[in-house]
């Protein structure tokens, strides 16, 4: 089963890893810092290793989204995000996993699940039961 | 001799496992062995079309292939030369399957790598690729469409697979007879698993997706032939063979999935059937009464009826009941919630449904929703049934099934 990871962040100014920004992380002694990016760092390895992740990609700073818009046949582009929150979408994952436990253990090592949140979102497949 | 393209990778494909073995027994390193049978596999896809087929054709592939495998171990000579050193004292006719009473000798390999690929220290998914590879021979592209995943993913898998075996020390040999059964279960559970993800509305960009479910049909027929006695084998096999057999009539053109009740059965494949109803029926006279076994038994009683009015419900009951002794889980629960509607109306069916309201791995479950909302439907509560459609809908992660919910709900918004 597949599954969508949004990462969301609060990042003071944008720059991947964004969790090495925040001010709570910064505020970490420097022994939980480091486990921290030990963890993340290690997640990321083993869900390749697995062959679990699929994907996974930083997004730019949204001062460079575009919002696109159709109304009436007219497409409109606007600057920024489609959804003004104080927690930006920061960068996402597609994990294949076997259980809907283990994408959110996934999305747990997520540092940013710490400080923002981390959305799980499952991916419809093609693959149908009669009923 | 000749044969066409389609005829010789049949023919490859189901040598693969027999060659395999042979290097693997030998060699004893599952990893370089099955790169070697690759490359023996290519050479053959490109020689045979033209050359002709020869005369003994898994001979001349695993000796191609333990010609591979010493080349490959004299080029790695740095680091392994203790491997190198046994390969090359091994003149390759030794690495020969023996010929002409191959038979029951093929059937035990095919066994131990089936056990080796569905090694429990493995996850699920795991199992599933490496047996789709070694024992299946399908190549790493083709497992990663018929998963949707991209290939380097799927290679990942491959290989961390092939490295949990080594590193758990698991050998190319029969395991203990006290533990054969607990193997064999993962195995069987594997094959359903391969099967179940081919068991698919399919259309348009799915067309090039291996056929998963001929897949498992194979492999389970592979194990059977190797333990024609285990009455759980030859009861998955034929629940495969009865589910498959309605292939034609789940789906209309437009890949909407049709509904048992509503499929056309002149459209379902009466060999099928029919070899699924003889297996199971000699089994269930035999062997020790197991879940494949009834499910297979429910799939039969499915089968025989001329129309869905013609079920023979109590018999379903009846095996329901078996099924929940031998196999109490929810989803057996759900089936026979059906089967009590059936049989005692609708009321004592939606009653059972109200136990598995509590249960955890159903109450967010669309199935749970989906029979709730159908025998809402049967009892004549419309309401209560579109607010169960409605939720089931939402709660399926399957798009067709999601189609289908949503056409019943519309169906009763119409009424």
């Amino acid at each position: 089963m597949k599954y969508l990871l949004l990462i969301y962040s609060n990042p003071e100014n944008w720059e991947h890893p964004l969790f090495l920004r925040d001010p709570r992380f910064l505020a970490m002694p420097e022994h939980e810092r480091e486990e921290l990016t030990r963890q993340a760092e290690s997640m990321h390895r083993e869900t390749t290793e697995s062959g679990e992740l699929i994907i996974a990609a930083a997004l730019a700073d949204p001062l460079a989204t575009k919002t696109v818009t159709v109304r009436d046949g007219v497409p409109a582009a606007t600057d920024g995000p489609f959804l003004e929150t104080k927690e930006q979408l920061a960068g996402y994952m597609v994990v294949d996993c076997d259980t809907p436990e283990r994408a959110a253990e996934i999305a747990a090592s997520v540092p940013d699940a710490r400080f923002a949140a981390v959305e799980v979102h499952p991916i419809m497949g093609t693959s149908g039961e009669e009923m | 001799m000749t044969a066409g393209d389609d005829d010789i990778e049949d023919l490859l494909r189901r040598l693969t496992p027999q060659v395999l073995a042979a290097l693997v027994r030998h060699h004893g390193n599952p990893e370089t062995a099955e790169d070697a049978v690759q490359e023996a596999l290519l050479a053959a896809a490109t020689h045979w079309p033209a050359d002709g087929v020869p005369g003994n054709p898994a001979g001349w592939l695993i000796r191609v292939a333990s010609r591979k495998l010493t080349d490959r171990l004299r080029s790695e000579r740095a680091g392994r030369r203790r491997e190198e050193r046994i390969a090359e004292r091994t003149p390759p006719d030794e690495l020969l399957a023996p010929p002409a009473d191959t038979g029951p000798r093929d059937a035990d390999e095919s066994l131990i790598m089936l056990l080796l690929c569905c090694h429990p220290s493995l996850s699920p998914s795991s199992q599933v690729a490496l047996t789709l590879r070694a024992v299946g021979g399908l190549t790493t592209a083709e497992i990663a469409r018929a998963f949707l995943v991209p290939e380097t993913t799927m290679a990942q898998r491959l290989s961390r697979a092939r490295r949990s075996i080594k590193a758990g020390g698991a050998r190319f040999e029969m395991p203990p007879e006290d533990e054969l059964p607990g193997r064999l279960q993962v195995v069987l559970h594997v094959l359903y698993l391969i099967f179940n993800e081919g068991y698919t509305a399919t259309s348009g960009p799915d067309l090039h997706r291996p056929d998963l479910t001929g897949e498992a049909i194979r492999l389970t027929r592979v194990l059977h032939r190797a333990l024609p006695g285990d009455g759980e084998i030859t009861g998955l096999l034929a629940l495969m063979l009865l589910i498959d057999a309605r292939r034609a009539a789940r789906t209309r053109p437009d890949g909407g999935l049709v509904p048992l009740a509503e499929q056309d059965r002149s459209r379902w494949n009466a060999e099928s059937i029919r070899e699924g109803v003889e297996l199971i029926s000699g089994s269930l006279a035999r062997a020790r009464l197991g879940p494949y076994q009834l499910q297979a038994a429910i799939a039969a009683v499915h089968s025989e009826a001329a129309s869905a009015e013609h079920t023979d419900w109590p018999q379903i009951l009846e095996l329901y009941r078996l099924l929940e002794d031998v196999d109490d889980n929810p989803v057996v629960t759900l089936g026979k919630a059906v089967a009590v509607a059936m049989v005692q109306g609708p009321e004592d069916g939606l009653q059972m449904l109200e136990r598995l309201d509590a249960d955890d791995r159903l109450s967010r479950h669309h199935r749970l929703h989906a029979v709730r909302a159908h025998l809402l439907e049967m009892a004549g509560d419309l309401g209560a049934a579109r607010s169960s459609y409605w939720l089931a809908a939402r709660l399926t992660t399957s798009l067709p099934e999601h189609r289908y919910l949503e056409e019943r709900l519309a169906r009763l918004n119409g009424c």
